[in-house]
């Protein structure tokens, strides 16, 4: 499923997961490309998570390789690991700040590990990502816990980008956002991943979302990956559960929305 | 940066910048460096043909030499920059934070004396706020009495497993080394003065009046205060309380009555096992250490001990139980939405339940002392 002329820089090959006897990916395959923005949708349970984190080596496949930007994530020796962790990032659902430091603070702890970084200027650059993810500069002061839900899902991306990595994961970026925060999370992700050349892979179930910035669509039913392509590409299957996903009447409403702007 | 040679040339009030290889956070120290040393009020341009690769932090460290300069009457010129480097400057430039000043608190003595306030307001109010839980406790006791329908005996039977039955080897083992340690340091003492047949009043005395029921309420406090806030608190957090109260359920009668009663019928029977285990340990140790028979020492406690200091003993179980109980409870009921309060108010029953067990015991000693007992 190589397509000539793009890079893969994250790709899957023949993934198994299983919880006891319970499988839930079964010779599973994926590529992502650099500099687009994929969607992974899926019913629940289908694992989309689970597959987030088997690439983001948080979880280990019982079968199958995991290849990030030419490393074997499976078989990759320490250093080799901890090298690839630079080059990208992961935002957790609900942020996954350490509760315990200020939103400055959470976004400083990648850039520790720089070596011979002035303190000055990693706080600087602290602030510039706080600011980059459309928090208020007073924000970097205030601990996780004063923060609204959108606001630590901003403050979780913009730790997510401390390092400028080539990925970043997001973990279902609008869930739980009212539509507003929800439609501005989406235009930032957008906006970032152009001017930063990110490569975004992005579970969510949000229609708007898929409609508003993503490039390519993953669909995961009956344990892999069971098609991948365009929006309009995804309106032309005629598997029903993916036909019901996106003819459904939150679909045609989510389309309608996305019709008089820009996709 | 992996920048090679790099000159800045300057000229009147034009000035050059060489950049080339990457700009990235690596070098971001040495490149800011740099660009500081360019003084205010210079045309500079930025000759960046030679750039392989540009990160925000090399771009953070161009737009604020940029800023710096334009502040002054200067300029940059960014020559030969890539498309998409340039289109990464621009988003920089505009999220360039605007820096606020936060003025800093001054500390002053009426800070410190308001601190003292407020400690003694949260103490009293915290005091009050136990008070009301056992006048609810109360309350709904009364009322399961007058409506038997309402009162939940599955789950007191329940509690009172919890609390009582699986409490026992702990109990038992502790007591029995308390009364070991007694006989072992009062026939070390008492044999110096050719008395060591007192041993057995010592043990006797001390484990029957005191530490029999005060050390088993230390345990009680520990492992069943701290559940009774982490399964309350959790309920709380889930908003189950909140369902709880929407059904029309009400939560003292559900949650509170079968625990604080559970403990109420539980504590006397588990320091009536510690004083038999105390005092099984001390005869066994007095018999090992200083040939004390067993029945020499059962002839000894039941002459030389009253059945007033097993009544002292018992008749603090309750009260103890009640504070341990409500304690729990309402640090239960204290717990917000969010995980580090559980934990927080957790620990704080505990602490908060042991020490007022303490203060009761040294209240109950001194009324004692004074009616004769």
């Amino acid at each position: 499923m190589a397509v000539p002329g793009k890079e893969a820089v994250i790709s899957l090959r023949g993934i198994r997961n299983q919880f006891g006897s319970h499988v839930v990916h079964d010779g599973l395959d994926l590529d992502v490309y650099r500099g687009e923005i994929l969607g992974v949708v899926g019913g629940s349970g289908t694992g989309k998570s689970v597959l987030l984190r088997s690439i983001a080596g948080l979880q280990r496949p019982a079968a199958g390789s995991v290849t990030v930007l030419g490393t074997d994530v499976r078989t990759a020796d320490e250093d080799a690991r901890r090298a690839l962790e630079a080059r990208w990032g992961v935002m957790f659902q609900d942020g996954a700040l350490f509760s315990a430091l200020n939103v400055r603070e959470n976004v400083e702890v990648p850039m520790r590990a720089v070596p011979g970084l002035d303190p000055g200027i990693r706080r600087a650059l602290a602030d510039l990502k706080i600011s980059m993810s459309g928090l208020p500069y007073l924000a970097g002061d205030k601990y996780p816990s004063e923060l609204s839900g959108g606001m630590r899902k901003r403050a979780g991306l913009a730790r997510a980008l401390a390092l400028d990595p080539e990925i970043v994961f997001l973990d279902e970026p609008t869930a739980g956002l009212d539509p507003i925060g929800a439609a501005d999370f989406d235009t930032l992700i957008k906006e970032l991943s152009r001017s930063l050349g990110l490569t975004v892979f992005l579970v969510t179930h949000d229609l708007d979302t898929l409609h508003a910035i993503c490039d390519r669509i993953a669909v995961l039913a009956e344990k892999k990956v069971l098609v991948t392509g365009t929006m309009a590409q995804m309106l032309e299957v005629d598997h029903p559960w993916v036909h019901e996903y996106f003819h459904g009447p939150r679909a045609r409403a989510a389309q309608d929305a996305a019709k008089p702007g820009q996709v | 940066m992996t920048a090679g040679p790099a000159r800045d040339d300057s000229r009147g009030d034009a000035a050059a910048l060489h950049l080339e290889g990457e700009l990235t956070l690596a070098g971001v120290s040495a490149l800011n460096r740099r660009c500081e040393a360019l003084d205010g009020g210079l045309q500079v341009t930025a000759d960046m043909a030679g750039v392989t690769r540009l990160d925000t932090a090399g771009a953070w460290a161009l737009a604020r030499l940029e800023a710096r300069l334009a502040a002054q009457g200067g300029s940059v010129r960014f020559d030969g920059i890539a498309p998409a480097q340039a289109s990464l400057l621009r988003a920089v430039t505009a999220a360039m934070p605007k820096v606020e000043e936060v003025p800093a608190a001054r500390w002053r003595l009426t800070d410190l004396l308001e601190g003292l306030g407020r400690g003694v307001a949260g103490g009293t109010g915290f005091l009050l706020a136990l008070v009301a839980y056992l006048g609810l406790f109360l309350a709904r006791l009364g009322r399961a009495l007058r409506h038997p329908s309402e009162f939940r005996l599955t789950s007191l039977v329940h509690h009172c497993g919890e609390v009582g039955l699986k409490a026992v080897p702990i109990v038992s083992v502790m007591a029995f080394l308390i009364g070991v340690v007694l006989a072992f340091q009062g026939s070390a003492q008492l044999r110096q003065f050719g008395a060591e047949v007192f041993v057995v009043d010592l043990i006797a005395i001390s484990i029957l009046r005191e530490l029999g029921i005060l050390l088993t309420s230390i345990i009680v406090a520990g492992r069943t205060a701290s559940a009774f806030t982490a399964a309350i608190g959790s309920m709380k957090m889930r908003e189950e309380i909140d369902a709880m109260r929407t059904l029309g359920l009400d939560p003292a009668m559900v949650l509170f009555v079968p625990r604080i009663l559970a403990l109420l019928l539980m504590l006397p029977i588990l320091g009536l096992v510690a004083n038999v285990m105390g005092l099984l340990g001390g005869a066994i140790m007095s018999w090992i250490e200083l040939g004390i028979s067993p029945a020499l020492f059962r002839t000894r406690l039941i002459e030389g001990t009253d059945i007033s200091h097993v009544i002292v003993g018992m008749v603090k179980a309750p009260v103890f139980a009640l504070i341990i109980g409500i304690v729990g409870c309402h640090a239960g009921m204290q717990v917000e939405s969010n995980a580090e309060s559980l934990g927080r108010m957790t620990s704080n029953a505990v602490v908060a339940a042991i020490f007022a067990v303490i203060v009761a015991d040294a209240l109950f000693s001194v009324f004692f002392a004074q009616i004769g007992m």
